[in-house]
């Protein structure tokens, strides 16, 4: 495997016993223990992720807002300083270069997390584009991260973080001991992602540990955001595919300023997207759906395939997304997954497929 | 590494037990704690005629679906419906009410390409 880049946190992992592999050019681990039990762990007390391959950016000036406006989707005006959005970076068709969040940190200062496999080519993307009154940083090889996930993170946050306050939800703070801490997460539960220089990494790492959180791979990471419906990039997201195809108009400002691929955009949502992102739920037992499955209408006609696909932990049965013709994507419409050439029967359902039984 | 004295294996970490011409399969406790938490189990039909090394059975953990293969050619004459209903059984048990299918063996000469267990002991250390 060439040139893998290493956490700060790999010797941790190892000396868990977790199994690594290589993920968006990182050796990453995928589990510790099992992944059942780890996604469990995230859904009814804490998880702790390692986040370090993730990117920072960081943009500031005075016309940053402006800039980053007419390169993202979201609104980014709608931000004050500590406050952060979903956003979606697209190319000049409306296709999907990344999906981020950005926070503002300042009157003029931004704190972009991209993802790992998409570090360099959003650089490339927003440097091609750059405005000369804006500085913009590559942060990603200074910071080490951590996704603290679950009802217990807060308590977690306070244990190791007692003199600071977690910010709320999407929003952004700065720790007394500089590091940063932004109430966001993959996973559907409270929590909060933390971002620390490299040297520090192992120390947080033991502190989250002994606060209770369980340590979590890709694997949870991946069951735990498809019961969601959260989409990843490279699977559910392409530069093919718009977000309203995606199903993530909300995160579209169509009324702010011009931005990159907003004429499809625009376009899509007045005549309606032929194709949309759409949540299928096995009807009963079945093997677990995997990207790349076949999905046939009722009549066993293939009409795409599987985006994402896992057998939920929650649910217990499976889960999958595919971008199917939007007359097959209305909840209740009957379908079937072909696995390994047998077809088992499914439904379009909507998203979220997992929602957080009342306390 | 639990590797019962009284089975042989496969390189690709079938088991089997023999009982006169019937052989019974599953697959060996380290090929059940590299594959993890096991969700779904696909079995063949009954009377099913095998070669050895078919693909025969599928073993699905929450990440990977993994081929399980027929150490010896046979008819299929028995599954274990317990491990549809309950997979992880191949976690708990994997020599026991782990079990996946039970062949009528065609030709025992094929045994003697099979691992004894210091063998296989070798082969995943």
């Amino acid at each position: 495997m060439p040139d893998l880049n290493h956490s700060p946190l790999e010797s941790a992992h190892q000396a868990l016993g977790a199994r690594l592999v290589p993920f968006a050019g990182w050796n990453m681990p995928v589990q510790y223990a099992s992944i059942i039990a780890e996604h469990t762990a995230v859904r009814t007390q804490a998880g702790i992720f390692d986040i370090s391959h993730m990117g920072q950016f960081i943009v500031s000036g005075p016309t940053a807002e402006a800039w980053l406006n007419s390169l993202l989707t979201n609104n980014i005006a709608k931000l004050a300083p500590g406050q952060g959005q979903y956003s979606l970076m697209l190319n000049d068709t409306g296709g999907v270069i990344d999906d981020l969040i950005a926070y503002r940190t300042g009157p003029n200062d931004y704190f972009l997390v991209v993802n790992a496999s998409m570090i360099d080519d959003d650089f490339f993307w927003l440097a091609a584009h750059q405005d000369e009154q804006v500085t913009l940083r590559n942060e990603s090889d200074l910071w080490a991260g951590m996704a603290i996930q679950g009802p217990l993170a807060a308590k977690i946050f306070a244990a190791v973080c007692p003199a600071d306050v977690l910010p709320p939800r999407n929003g952004f703070a700065t720790t007394t001991a500089g590091t940063i801490v932004c109430r966001t997460g993959y996973t559907g539960e409270d929590g909060f992602e933390f971002f620390c220089p490299n040297d520090q990494a192992i120390a947080f790492w033991e502190q989250f540990l002994a606060a209770g959180a369980t340590p979590c791979g890709l694997g949870a990471r991946d069951s735990l955001r498809l019961e969601m419906g959260y989409p990843l990039n490279g699977s559910d997201l392409s530069p093919d595919r718009s977000p309203i195809e995606a199903g993530l108009g909300f995160f579209c400002d169509l009324q702010k300023p011009d931005f990159i691929g907003r004429d499809t955009l625009a376009r899509q949502k007045s005549d309606g997207p032929a194709v949309k992102l759409t949540a299928i739920q096995y009807s009963g037992k079945g093997p677990p759906p995997r990207p790349h499955y076949p999905v046939a209408d009722s009549s066993g006609t293939v009409i795409g395939e599987l985006a994402s696909g896992v057998l939920s932990p929650s649910l217990m049965t499976g889960i999958g997304m595919a971008y199917l013709p939007s007359a097959f994507s209305q909840p209740g419409t009957p379908l079937q997954i072909d696995v390994r050439g047998r077809l088992f029967p499914a439904t379009v359902v909507k998203k979220p497929f997992y929602k957080k039984p009342n306390p | 590494m639990n590797i019962p004295t009284d089975l042989l294996y496969c390189s690709s970490h079938e088991w089997i037990r023999l009982d006169g011409d019937i052989a019974t399969v599953g697959i060996s406790d380290h090929a059940q704690e590299e594959l993890t938490d096991i969700v779904f189990v696909e079995l063949p039909a009954l009377g099913r005629s095998l070669d050895a090394g078919d693909p025969t059975a599928v073993v699905e953990s929450v990440k990977a679906a993994s081929d399980i293969y027929a150490p010896v050619a046979g008819d299929v004459v028995e599954i274990n419906p317990e491990v549809e209903t309950d997979p992880a059984l191949v976690n708990t048990d994997p020599y026991g009410k782990g079990w996946l299918f039970k062949i009528q063996i065609k030709n025992a000469d094929e045994l003697e390409s099979l691992m004894d267990p210091a063998a296989y002991q070798a082969h995943i250390s």
